[in-house]
């Protein structure tokens, strides 16, 4: 039996069907090295464990516990049993999952069965001398609040994109974990379509850059200039809720309070006004800018850098300035 | 078919929200509140049900202060047969395993086929209500359905997740959550307003559903701090004189961003 690191942060880690880990271990991972010794688990699709652990070590796990799930159609309740199996092994300090459906789910399930309390969408993890604090950033960025359990180790949902520390590679430590399952009645998944993107753009959350348009784009054809400039900073595509009911891109591109939020490095709003929904989910973001003909617009009360003028020559003449650079 | 709808009242996104800094907990009286829109949406889709098939049962849940009574009777409004608002002073700033005690309690004597839910509400955006009392309930959740179909015995649909998209089904009983894809709540008509006033409205405390708000032997999450933050400074703003995209491309540059 191995023996766990006193102050373990048990991160859990998902892959997706083919087997990657999902796009938030980077960032979890990094989280937990900052609170404490990361431990990962790895939720894998059959098969794919060994280079997951791989995967996982090489972004800082100091030890990775490996479950791959005997019934993978099962919906959520074999991740539930085996993170109920590894906290029981690991005794954690805290626990870490991405604030994604299935985390959240993952989560909620965990945190009843183990009697836990739970600190949803925190922003940022620390240490202080009682135990692991989540911070959060609630109401649409408006304020900064602070959680702790008040025993035991809290179960912690992360903001996807919102860490941008990361944890020196380690040496890889593994084993397979032993999950006695509970038998919990689940859901089934009955077919699953993995999404092809029909670009390489990134996905928008937890895009480190995101570019956004709104009605200002005027139409579907037009807001493909939300792309192009995407496509010049390796950027993800979002929209506001105005665009996405207008028609011009469907609504999985939406940022903002019922859309996607995000905190990328970078946002640019074009020909987006700002309205109140809309900024809480993306006025995280480090640097924000905005391009809009109404200098008027609230867009500009929380934008680092904002152009009062007309995307469609603003934009072009960006998109060429980049490229002209990248020679 | 039972079918309970879990709704809240929440203060409206169009207006400023607040925290109050002493306590750290909503200022409802800083805000207007609404029916948040995504239990509408779930209210929407029971009533859709309810609509085409006879015998169906739905109960509108809320967890709420004192003041929410007129929030809640719209969704009676709506078209829902009955209301349960559980509704006790120990719930006040109650954190999500509390809540989802209570309303796994509430919704347990009520009994049920179908617990829908929005995936999350905009103020809490903590999203794990539902598979909470899926875990409590002892029953499966299907979470984050952009469609959904019941049918007899049995709940489906469709649910983006990161990679990709999956077919779910769970047997009935069961718990799932909805998302903003799902068709608008209907408006209230007149006679659904009056036929609101008549229709039973049971209010629950602690007490009634056997729930021990300070029970010892569960970890709460609590608030160590609460800070509003400084309004972000507006930065730059420039009128475009035909160069406003070199002088963006070089903050860009400057900036590391590009």
């Amino acid at each position: 039996m191995t023996d766990f690191p006193r102050d373990a942060i048990l991160v859990v880690l998902e892959t997706s069907a083919s087997g990657v880990l999902e796009d938030a271990a980077p960032g979890l991972l990094g989280a937990a090295a900052a609170a404490g010794t990361p431990v990962a688990l790895v939720l894998a699709a059959p098969g794919a464990g060994g280079s997951a652990a791989t995967e996982a070590a090489a972004l800082g796990a100091a030890q990775v516990l490996i479950a791959e799930s005997a019934d993978p159609a099962a919906l959520g309740v074999p991740g539930v049993d085996a993170l109920a199996a590894a906290a029981e092994r690991v005794r954690p300090d805290a626990i870490l999952i991405s604030h994604s459906l299935n985390g959240r789910d993952l989560a909620g399930r965990y945190a009843v069965r183990s009697r836990s309390a739970v600190s949803a969408d925190a922003i940022d993890v620390a240490r202080d001398e009682e135990g692991v604090v989540a911070h959060h950033s609630v109401y649409g960025g408006a304020y900064n609040v602070a959680s702790t359990a008040t025993f035991g180790a809290p179960v912690i949902t992360v903001r996807q994109g919102s860490i941008d520390a990361r944890a020196a590679a380690q040496p890889e430590v593994s084993e397979t974990l032993t999950v006695v399952p509970s038998g919990k009645p689940a859901a089934r998944i009955d077919s699953f379509e993995e999404v092809v993107g029909s670009s390489s753009r990134p996905e928008l959350r937890g895009a480190a850059k995101v570019v956004a348009g709104g009605r200002g784009l005027g139409s579907q054809e037009q807001f493909e200039l939300v792309g192009q400039l995407a496509d010049a900073l390796g950027a993800a595509v979002g929209a506001s809720r105005a665009a996405v009911d207008a028609g011009y891109i469907p609504q999985s591109h939406q940022v903002g309070q019922t859309g996607v939020s995000v905190s990328p490095q970078l946002y640019i709003a074009l020909g987006i006004s700002g309205a109140i929904q809309h900024r809480a989910g993306m006025q995280t973001a480090k640097t924000i800018v905005a391009v809009n003909k109404d200098g008027d617009a609230p867009i500009f009360e929380v934008a680092d850098f904002g152009v009062v003028g007309d995307v469609f020559k603003v934009v072009p003449q960006l998109i060429s300035a980049l490229e002209a650079r990248k020679k | 078919m039972k079918i309970i709808v879990l709704v809240k009242e929440v203060p409206d996104t169009y207006g400023d929200r607040k925290l109050n800094l002493e306590t750290g907990l909503a200022d409802r009286a800083a805000s207007d509140v609404v029916l948040d829109e995504i239990g509408e949406r779930a209210l929407e889709l029971a009533l859709k049900y309810a609509d085409a098939n006879d015998g169906a049962d739905v109960a509108v849940l809320t967890l709420a202060p004192e003041g929410a009574t007129a929030t809640i009777r719209k969704g009676l409004a709506m078209g829902a047969d009955r209301a349960v608002h559980v509704c006790d002073e120990a719930l006040l700033g109650a954190d999500l395993g509390l809540t989802a005690e209570a309303l796994a309690a509430a919704i347990r004597r009520q009994g049920f086929d179908l617990v829908v839910t929005g995936n999350v509400s905009t103020d809490g955006s903590g999203g794990m209500i539902p598979a909470m009392l899926a875990e409590l309930l002892d029953v499966p959740h299907a979470t984050g359905l952009s469609s959904v179909e019941i049918g007899d015995g049995v709940v489906s649909g469709t649910r983006p997740v990161e990679s990709g998209v999956q077919q779910v089904s769970a047997d009935l009983p069961a718990v799932i959550s909805v998302t903003e894809a799902l068709p608008e709540g209907r408006f209230p008509n007149f006679k659904g307003i009056m036929a609101a006033k008549k229709k039973p409205f049971e209010v629950l405390t602690l007490a009634d559903l056997g729930v021990a708000a300070d029970n010892p032997e569960m970890a709460r999450s609590i608030m160590l701090t609460v800070a509003e933050k400084p309004p972000r400074a507006s930065g730059v703003k420039i009128l475009d004189e035909g160069d406003a995209g070199d002088k963006l491309a070089d903050f860009l540059v400057a900036n590391r961003l590009a």
